[in-house]
């Protein structure tokens, strides 16, 4: 099974990139990858509870592992508690291990 | 040998000033080099296979700026037999024609990026 | 242990990209892994010696006092940091745009190469990541 990482570091009210790979994300796991969404800097502010972000929203229904950088979060003053649910906080740590487990990586 | 794709979606970021795209550049040094590489264009990056670019005529003071040749570069990726693959939804939501298509340039749906990335082995994302 | 390649396009103060990097790396070395930076286009000024701290007059600072990072120090840190933990660190910056940008004056440790030489340590590389740039 393939595995991918991919990082988001933009949020999707900055970029209309981020909807485009929300939805890859969820191609690749319908096509049978085993996919890790990591939400850094910006990213991480689709992760509020009450963030109006459909694109997450559905990623999250599609078996997708979504992560949300323990740093990143901290910075912009988002509670882990309040979080979307399913949506995990995690260290950077995450990332590399993926990395180093050979995982495809795309960064956006 | 790892296959490697190049996402080129940032467009136009520094083209004057180096010349070229440096993400297209960058894949083309290393097929050069013997890697085996393939380019997909989405984003404002489809106009990179647009003909008729042109960004020469740029003078500052007395000193007249080169400028990039995309056209020259697409070409030549083209040449190089490095497959070059645009996004045909992104052509059409910019409403470029395929009238305006470089020849030798294969469209795909956007869909079909993710069966693209699950054929290559690395993935460069620019 | 694995071997993880970075490649890194943002020069220093401009992009949140630059801190994620250093962390990437910094964590990957932790764990012991060998990690490969190839510093492409605007990155190859992180490890330029000649970055200096400056004084905040808004914060009320003196140079001491504000320690205003310059990313070359980040760099020279995670060079230590391979060396206490036994593993190898290369931060490769791309020759041509050292050459273009006038930064030839790099932190010590820092090397020079190329597209095909970012493509060997890929081909060396159990993970690869591209952080491209805006």
């Amino acid at each position: 099974m393939n595995q991918y990482l991919m990082i988001q570091s933009k949020s999707p009210w900055e970029s209309r990139e981020v909807g485009h790979f929300y939805a890859l994300a969820r191609e690749l796991r319908q096509s049978g990858g085993e996919v890790t969404f990591f939400l850094v800097q910006n990213g991480v502010m689709a992760a509020r509870t009450g963030a109006n972000d459909p694109g997450l929203d559905q990623l999250l229904g599609a078996k997708v592992k979504v992560l949300a950088d323990d740093f990143s979060l901290r910075e912009r003053a988002i509670d882990p508690e309040s979080i979307k649910n399913g949506v995990s906080p995690s260290p950077i740590d995450q990332v590399v291990d993926l990395l180093a487990g050979g995982a495809k990586a795309l960064f956006c | 040998m790892a296959r490697y794709l190049s996402i080129i979606d940032s467009a136009y970021r520094a083209t004057i000033e180096e010349q070229d795209d440096t993400a297209v550049w960058f894949t083309h040094a290393m097929k050069n080099g013997g890697a085996d590489v393939s380019i997909l264009l989405r984003g404002d990056a489809v106009n990179y296979a647009v003909t008729n670019q042109n960004a020469k005529g740029l003078r500052f003071g007395s000193r007249a700026v080169k400028g990039p040749d995309m056209v020259r570069d697409i070409n030549a990726v083209i040449a190089k037999k490095i497959p070059l693959f645009v996004v045909a939804d992104d052509l059409a939501e910019r409403g470029i024609p395929m009238s305006e298509v470089l020849p030798g340039v294969e469209q795909i749906q956007r869909g079909a990026i993710a069966k693209l990335i699950e054929g290559h082995d690395r993935i460069l994302t620019w | 242990m694995a071997t993880i390649t970075i490649g890194i396009m943002d020069p220093p103060y401009e992009s949140a990209n630059t801190p994620t990097a250093f962390r990437l790396v910094d964590a990957a070395l932790r764990k012991g892994h060998n990690v490969n930076v190839f510093c492409y286009e605007g990155a190859t000024a992180l490890g330029y010696a000649g970055q200096k701290q400056h004084p905040n007059a808004v914060h009320g600072a003196s140079v001491e006092e504000e320690d205003h990072p310059n990313p070359k120090d980040w760099v020279k840190e995670l060079f230590l940091l391979a060396a206490e933990k036994n593993v190898k660190l290369i931060w490769c910056n791309c020759g041509l745009c050292v050459d273009e940008r006038g930064v030839e004056n790099q932190v010590e440790g820092a090397c020079r190469g190329s597209p095909v030489d970012a493509w060997k340590y890929s081909e060396g590389s159990d993970g690869v990541l591209m952080i491209g740039t805006e």
